[in-house]
């Protein structure tokens, strides 16, 4: 189905940076400020513009070139392969019309394939675009995995869709999913996608490409139903086992971080009463002033840093979590066509079995389902192997990630109550010195 | 509140000597005792050198009892015996160990004395105490029921944890007592550590229940005091407050434990859903593994975290219960200006009588005064008599307020010394409490970040 509230006029009507509206729980709006007029990173190393290929990348786009430069630097995960397109995701803006409102992020993307007419593309698509784009991926390459886009529907009065925090992690999840396409060695070519990244209006395509879908639709789509499968291939069924005990898992280490976050929650609740007790009696002493002062002021420092860990854990760690069940889902879903693929098959060939015995040649129609099945065999054990080595290294990123923060939470109270301490010695043994 | 009646006392002869400490007691002794020697040792205990000369001080030297003999309450044991009321009874009695510390230096050596007393005994030679020394801020005892833990603490009174940080208490009593110049003098106090027969009749016969039975009923008639003494209205405001804020903190500290418990502990299901997450993967299984195992080792540290925070809390405990002890004093002080002011006003209204009678103006209304009115004067023989009763009685007044104004100087002067002596005790204790607090949370952090070290070195290797 297509999306029904296609975008009208995007850049015209009352464009507003999301900034521009105060959020009700932040005050600081620097995180989403797009930086135009900052002193371009770039500078740090020059020598790393250019691609692998040694094209010069064109640097006059200096917001957007920034962010590649660093997935350059960081990116060395594709084992060997050499890589020639780059998305990004960022730059959320608010949109509000009359009709709607709505946010759209910046798509920029630098490439040196000759698919792409330009090296270099920067446009604004909504959600739906990328869900569009998910939807035409799905259609047009039924054996492969496609990479998860973030819920779509939000409890509404629970999540205010339009916070800066939620939108940052829809736009980190957004700009993982373009991402984990553009490493995808088929997906990054699928026409759809060339498309979604350099078509000034993807609305008039969207138009048209209804029209050539419903034309195409029959051939295009495997699902046909009503076969039974007699039995998954061992290498199948242990992907699907391990595809389930994955996700059990994934559910237990969601529990527990939110059961965390829960705990340090109510842990800083009270933190936050404890400090100002030590300033309370403070003030009601003369030679223990200090030392309680110093306590309270120890105790405030632990509070800002705890609060910080909880944050970092509710917008970085379970958002990555979340998008691993959603991955999961599509993987299975995969799985499940290759099986119906696969029953069609069985059972044409059965059919012809039983009708002809006798004969010895297998019908050409037959002969294409078992090309399908074989097709889509390799294709998902390819995915399957590219995705299992994703997940190695983003779950090694998370983890790693959950342990800096923990140490940089313990370090920042460390810090405050070293400081403490030599202070109220001195004094004692300047003290002692005049006794 | 009123004192409950005296416990029977338990069968100390036959365990007491058996049990009269194995080389693990001497050595817990050695370490614990030291320990608060040191603390105390810090303490300037000079300054109320000079005074007292109390019924039952020994006058012989002025250092406290704690610079001649070492003492420490080494064992906590359980006993059961019968009640006043003949019933069976489950109690703690508490190994007190003393030692000449001149022997010590000598180099000899000798095995303590021992002997044991249970809590009741302590509180009945606190009583006595607080009785015998009013103008002294008589250190506290720990607690009687477990307060102001967090719930994962057992509050029960036969808690070995409990019990083990009582015994740490009472010892502390004991040596604040001893390091005291004027209360470690007691002989009382040193019979109590050194005698185990006979001591409680000792305190009996020295009449303090009835003196403090009538101290009590003074206390608790009304009564105001016209001019009180500014210092001691502050000190008692002072108190009021340490004490306020002190219970304030200790809750607060409770549930802080109570949440900092609950998210350490949380972290253990990682190291389970880790440990089977690895069974399922190829190249992350042993990093998750190993990983697991540090989040267990996570979860497990908070109980020592948590164990040690609680001797902190102990210590705070211990002033909370100071305050009623300086409440006390002031209460006390209070008590003898109230005497003093009564006495002049009795003073005055008998000068008042006397006025009235040589002059024959009746400047109060009363009965006696219509009466005189109404059936004519008395006889000159009647008033002379009357006036000269009234002229002893003035004088005898006239004595009593001078006694009782020196007794309220001596009061105020005595308690001043001690006060000044406790403050000082106080800062000096409660800054090395908040530096150990200090300390402690210094390695807490430590701990935490060498176990997500580890563990973030496991996950980087996945």
């Amino acid at each position: 189905t297509m999306s029904a509230g296609t975008p009208k006029s995007l850049p015209s009507s009352g464009q507003k940076s999301i900034h521009d509206i105060s959020h009700p729980l932040s005050s600081e709006d620097t995180i989403l400020t797009p930086s135009p007029d900052l002193p371009n990173t770039s500078s740090i190393g020059e020598k790393d513009l250019s691609l692998p290929n040694g094209t010069p990348v064109d640097t006059s786009s200096p917001a957007s070139s920034s962010s590649l430069l660093n997935r350059l630097q960081l990116d060395d995960d594709l084992d060997g392969e050499t890589r020639d397109l780059f998305v990004a995701v960022d730059d959320p803006k608010k949109h509000v019309s009359t009709m709607e409102t709505y946010i759209t992020y910046r798509v920029t993307t630098k490439t040196t394939r000759t698919e792409f007419d330009l090296p270099e593309y920067s446009v604004r698509r909504r959600y739906q675009d990328f869900d569009w784009l998910r939807n035409k991926l799905e259609e047009s390459q039924p054996t492969h995995l496609i990479p998860p886009l973030p819920e779509k529907f939000v409890m509404k009065g629970v999540v205010d869709r339009f916070s800066e925090e939620f939108v940052e992690t829809r736009r980190r999840a957004l700009d993982k999913f373009l991402r984990r396409i553009a490493d995808h060695p088929v997906l990054s070519f699928n026409e759809h996608f060339n498309v979604f990244l350099s078509a000034k209006d993807l609305n008039s395509y969207k138009k048209q490409g209804m029209a050539l879908l419903t034309k195409m639709g029959e051939s295009v789509k495997y699902v046909t139903g009503g076969y039974k499968l007699r039995g998954r291939p061992l290498e199948f069924a242990a992907m699907g086992d391990y595809l389930d005990m994955f996700t059990q898992k994934l559910g237990t280490i969601d529990r527990i971080a939110q059961r965390i976050i829960k705990e340090q929650s109510e842990y800083l609740v009270e933190l936050r009463e404890y400090g100002p007790v030590y300033s309370t009696w403070a003030a009601a002493e003369t030679e223990l002033q200090e030392p309680l002062e110093g306590v309270s002021g120890c105790v405030a420092n632990c509070c800002t840093a705890l609060e910080e860990l909880t944050e970092d854990m509710s917008e970085d760690f379970l958002p990555v979590l979340r998008e691993y069940v959603l991955y999961v889902e599509s993987m299975k879903n995969v799985l499940k066509k290759r099986d119906q693929v696969q029953a069609e098959y069985e059972a044409k060939l059965e059919a012809v079995a039983f009708r002809k015995e006798e004969r010895t040649g297998v019908p050409t129609d037959v002969e294409k389902c078992q090309d399908r099945v074989e097709c889509f065999n390799a294709d998902l054990k390819a995915d399957w192997d590219r995705w299992q080595n994703n997940k190695r290294q983003d779950f090694r990123q998370l983890l790693t990630g959950m342990a800096d923060k923990n140490i940089q939470c313990y370090e920042k109270c460390l810090a405050a109550w070293e400081s403490i301490v030599p202070l109220l010695q001195d004094k004692q043994d300047a003290k002692g010195e005049t006794n | 509140k009123k004192s409950p009646p005296p416990p029977p006392l338990p069968k100390l002869g036959k365990v007491g000597s058996k049990c009269a400490c194995g080389l693990g007691s001497r050595e817990r002794m050695a370490d614990s005792g030291s320990d608060e020697v040191a603390v105390i040792g810090n303490t300037d205990l000079t300054a109320a050198e000079e005074q007292n000369n109390r019924n039952n001080t020994d006058v012989e030297k002025s250092t406290p009892l704690l610079k001649k003999m070492e003492i420490s309450v080494s064992e906590a044991e359980k006993r059961t015996g019968k009640n006043a009321v003949n019933m069976q009874e489950t109690y703690t009695v508490y190994l007190i160990e003393t030692r000449p510390v001149d022997t010590i230096t000598e180099g000899q050596n000798p095995a303590p004395d021992s002997l044991w007393r249970r809590y009741s005994e302590f509180e009945l030679l606190r009583n006595y105490l607080l009785v015998t020394y009013p103008y002294i801020v008589v250190p506290p005892l720990p607690e009687k029921r477990a307060e102001f833990v967090w719930h994962k603490l057992s509050a029960d009174n036969m808690d070995p944890d409990f019990v083990e940080r009582r015994r740490i208490g009472l010892e502390n009593f004991l040596l604040r007592v001893a390091s005291h110049t004027v209360l470690s003098k007691d002989k009382i106090f040193f019979l109590f550590m050194t005698q185990e027969n006979g001591w409680k009749d000792m305190v009996y016969e020295t009449g303090f229940q009835a003196k403090a039975d009538s101290r009590l009923k003074a206390l608790n008639a009304t009564f105001r005091v016209k001019n009180p003494d500014k210092r001691f209205t502050e000190l008692k405001h002072y108190s009021d407050e340490l004490q306020s804020v002190i219970s304030q903190l200790l809750r607060v500290r409770a549930r802080v434990a109570d949440r900092l418990y609950g998210v350490y502990k949380v972290h253990g299901n990682y190291g389970r859903v880790f440990s089977e997450w690895s069974a399922i993967e190829r190249e992350m299984g042993d990093g998750l593994q190993s990983a697991g195992h540090h989040m267990d080792a996570y979860a497990a540290s908070v109980d020592d975290i948590l164990e040690e925070e609680e001797h902190y809390a102990d210590q705070l405990k211990e002033y909370l219960f100071y305050s009623e002890a300086v409440r006390a004093v002031c209460r006390k002080h209070e008590l003898t200006q109230y005497e003093l002011e009564m006495a002049v006003q009795d003073l005055t209204s008998k000068k008042l009588q006397r006025e009235e009678l040589a002059t024959g103006t009746v400047r109060t209304f009363s009965l006696k005064g219509m009466t005189s009115k109404l059936f004519g004067q008395e006889t000159p023989e009647q008033r002379e008599a009357k006036l000269k009763v009234l002229e002893e009685q003035i004088l005898e007044g006239e004595e009593s307020v001078k006694s009782k104004n020196s007794e309220c100087d001596e009061y105020v002067k005595n308690a001043w010394l001690d006060i000044d002596r406790f403050k000082e005790q106080k800062n000096q204790d409660l800054k090395e409490a908040i530096i150990s607090y200090a300390v402690m949370q210094i390695s807490m952090c430590k701990k935490g970040i060498q176990v997500w070290t580890n563990a973030k070195e496991c996950f980087s290797k996945m």
